[in-house]
């Protein structure tokens, strides 16, 4: 048990794909003007990410090396297919908020990098802790970047159409600029030189 | 002719896939240190996307809307391209040695690069015809390289550039692409 949860916990922290590998940034920047899109664009991952290594990870011994790439690209494009049809089909207000982004999941290279570097060599249980940690990790990255860029961006915060708060001044003048591409840039900027300041990350 | 006009100057200046759409960022920030890699991938980018751009049409048009199975779009387009990459890989390599330094690493890399596959998708998505198709491609490609050689420039600066220990390198990166894209949205008014 003890090495499934290293597993996990090296993927939140250590091996974190957004802030330490600097993985899978175009979701992460796209889609995070609001933490509701997050959230949505997370669990997008989750189910891809899972559902995907568990079926390379059982196939594995059958995949010749030279051609594994390609049989995971269609395996991942497949469960993105299915993913992109079940917002459309139930959650329509987020597959339009997401927009392309939802199908270029096929693309993200956190899937593909824990698919060939993990899912491909190791046995299932192990790879669902290692996936559970990647996508935990993500998902943590992408919410907290979404926190601060709706905080500033609109002077509020909401979770699923439920109004939380209103900053005093911000609330009625709100920081144009993070609801923007470039706020998206200066946030990720500002908490990865944070980080590292702090000694969670390596300074280069 | 205006049509073509618009949508090339839209992909390629105010809906920037780097600035304005956040695409193919890992690239981007990998390759962007030195202008020579930099030049190299921007022009394998602008290849790729006119050939993915070309083939998928074709295949969208003369096979998947016919059979009516565009659902299958993503899995189809993905695996195009990462062909086609490799056939180009094959082809260059045999055929013009210069060509092949230049780009050959490159091109591997490309297969994962989401802004090919986001150009693909939103010219089916838009219905564009072939020779519109094409021209968004070209735009997107020549966005694309013109924000990566503008960035690796600003890189090579900001290696001997006197900045706090925990900023250097990606964090700095970030914060210069955040002025390229606010100088960027100044051309938002224009389409």
């Amino acid at each position: 048990m003890g090495k499934f949860r290293k597993q996990f916990v090296s993927g939140i922290i250590a091996a974190n794909p957004v802030f330490m590998l600097g993985l899978g940034l175009c979701p992460v920047l796209a889609v995070s003007v609001a933490i509701d899109y997050g959230i949505g664009m997370s669990g997008a991952v989750m189910f891809v990410l899972m559902a995907s290594n568990i079926v390379i990870s059982f196939i594995r011994k059958f995949v010749p090396s030279i051609s594994r790439i390609p049989i995971f690209i269609v395996i991942i494009a497949t469960f993105v297919t299915i993913t992109t049809l079940v917002f459309e089909a139930w959650i329509p207000a987020l597959h339009e908020a997401l927009g392309l982004f939802l199908p270029l999941i096929v693309v993200n290279c956190i899937i593909l990098g824990r698919a060939e570097a993990f899912a491909s060599k190791n046995p299932v249980a192990s790879t669902i802790a290692d996936t559970l940690g990647a996508t935990v990790g993500f998902a943590l990255a992408l919410v907290t970047i979404c926190f601060f860029r709706e905080l500033f961006g609109t002077g509020s915060l909401s979770l699923f159409g439920v109004h939380l708060f209103t900053l005093p001044v911000l609330g009625e003048d709100p920081i144009l600029l993070f609801i923007l591409p470039p706020g998206a840039f200066l946030v990720i900027g500002l908490l990865l030189a944070l980080l590292r300041w702090r000694g969670v990350a390596q300074s280069e | 002719m205006n049509e073509l006009i618009v949508i090339f100057v839209s992909m390629a200046f105010v809906n920037n896939v780097v600035f304005a759409r956040y695409l193919g960022l890992c690239p981007y920030f990998g390759v962007s240190k030195k202008t020579g890699p930099a030049l190299g991938m921007g022009m394998a980018v602008i290849f790729v996307m006119l050939i993915a751009a070309a083939a998928t049409w074709l295949i969208n048009h003369y096979i998947l809307i016919p059979f009516n199975v565009q659902f299958m779009q993503i899995v189809i387009f993905i695996l195009v391209i990462s062909s086609l990459v490799q056939i180009t890989e094959l082809f260059i390599k045999r055929t013009s040695a210069t060509l092949y330094n230049a780009l050959g690493i490159f091109l591997a890399l490309i297969t994962t690069n989401c802004a090919v596959l986001f150009v693909t998708l939103w010219n089916a998505l838009h219905n564009y015809t072939f020779i519109e198709s094409i021209v968004s491609a070209l735009g997107a490609g020549i966005g694309f390289a013109l924000a990566l050689i503008l960035m690796s420039g600003i890189r090579e600066r900001l290696e001997i550039a006197d900045c706090p220990r925990s900023m250097r390198g990606l964090p700095i990166a970030f914060i210069a692409a955040m002025m390229l894209s606010l100088a960027l949205i100044g051309l938002g008014g224009m389409i």
